[in-house]
């Protein structure tokens, strides 16, 4: 589990482009809209389609997201739990 | 009665260390190679962390250049904002198109979508500051920026508008180096500074920037100059080109004696350079020539 919240931590920075954040800064349990790490809706999207490209998880309900990814401790958890 | 037309203010990134409006330059940036890429500033300064991470080169570099155009000019908003460009926010439409390729046209995200289009710089720019008037761009390989300027004109003679932000931007991206070296637009091999006007090859080096000017129709203390008047000319025969510069000097009650220098536009494209060539040994013989691709010296 932890190899994931590490490779999420990478592949959200990658992919959000967050030029002036590294892995390590990134607590596991940070929100990761809001006042964490300042992530938007369009973020959002980005998230959505990295859970169907890189984990074969497709969200039905684009509601769910919001529980989803709370933190890295929540989309470890489901991904763990759906992973396909 | 036609309003004079200024222009009150300056911002540039440039492949020189031009984004600070320094003056002159007090050092010169040396380069070799078949593209150059601008000297960057530092973007923070201008632009927040979260709104750069998404921002395409070009409209990076034009949110220090517009920003600074519209500081030296000392004003926060504009009637206007209009935008010349060849090839728009070129990088992330490459990255657009090669994700559509490399995933069979699943898993298209929006972020780099949304900065493709061409216009997303005059779009970022007037949300950026709030202007709610005229905005346009346009798309050209040769006279976008020439098409902005006279738009720009004729708004400020006419009183449509008082002030207008008006700038040029384009970006350095690879595969597009790589696919006009193929046809000689670009050079195929990389050329040192000093050497660009006398390579003899075909082709250029293709640079990057992004260039910003407040013109109006009010003259104030930070006007460098009047614009008096512009000629576009897109059709005009190379023989034709020595009587069309005499014909539009005439046209404003001058002639060449009267001009203190010319800057001209020579590129060391083996094909296109002898057109400034010729003009530079006969029409413009007698006065001061400069030329811009390498540096503006005398040549």
């Amino acid at each position: 589990m932890s190899d994931l919240k590490q490779e999420l931590k990478e592949k959200i920075i990658e992919q959000l482009n967050l030029e002036d954040i590294t892995a390590d800064e990134i607590a596991d349990n940070d929100p990761l809209f809001g006042d964490g790490l300042g992530l938007d809706s369009i973020d959002a999207l980005e998230l959505i389609v990295m859970l169907d490209k890189d984990y074969g998880i497709k969200l039905a309900d684009p509601k769910e997201g919001r529980k989803i990814f709370e933190s890295i401790d929540s989309m470890a958890a489901y991904i763990s739990a759906h992973k396909a | 009665m036609k309003k004079e037309v200024f222009i009150n203010s300056v911002g540039s990134v440039s492949v020189q260390k031009t984004f600070d409006n320094s003056g002159f330059l007090d050092e010169v940036v040396n380069y070799e190679g078949t593209s150059v890429k601008a000297v960057d500033p530092n973007y923070k300064e201008y632009i927040p962390p979260a709104a750069a991470r998404r921002m395409a080169k070009g409209i990076k570099m034009s949110a220090v250049s517009s920003q600074n155009a519209m500081i030296e000019a000392g004003l926060e908003n504009v009637d206007a904002i209009i935008v010349g460009t060849g090839l728009g926010c070129l990088g992330d439409s490459e990255k657009f198109v090669r994700d559509l390729l490399d995933n069979d046209e699943q898993y298209l995200t929006p972020t780099r979508f949304i900065q493709s289009s061409h216009n997303t710089v005059a779009g970022s720019i007037a949300l950026d500051m709030g202007c709610k008037g005229y905005n346009f761009t346009y798309v050209h390989a040769n006279i976008s920026f020439e098409s902005s300027l006279w738009d720009a004109k004729l708004q400020l003679a006419n009183e449509e508008a008082e002030t207008i932000l008006v700038g040029a931007v384009d970006e350095v991206v690879d595969h597009h180096i790589k696919t006009h070296q193929f046809i000689d637009h670009i050079k195929k091999e990389p050329v040192a500074m000093e050497n660009v006007l006398r390579s003899g090859t075909k082709g250029i080096v293709f640079g990057e920037g992004s260039h910003f000017f407040v013109l109006s129709n009010q003259k104030q203390e930070s006007t460098y100059s009047k614009l008096v008047d512009l000629g576009v000319y897109n059709t005009l025969p190379t023989t034709e080109v020595s009587e069309t510069i005499s014909d539009f000097l005439k046209r404003n009650d001058l002639s060449t004696k009267d001009l203190d220098g010319v800057i001209l536009g020579n590129n060391g494209d083996v094909e296109h350079d002898s057109i400034y060539n010729d003009l530079g040994t006969s029409l413009f013989k007698e006065i001061p020539q400069f030329v811009y691709k390498h540096l503006s010296r005398r040549v």
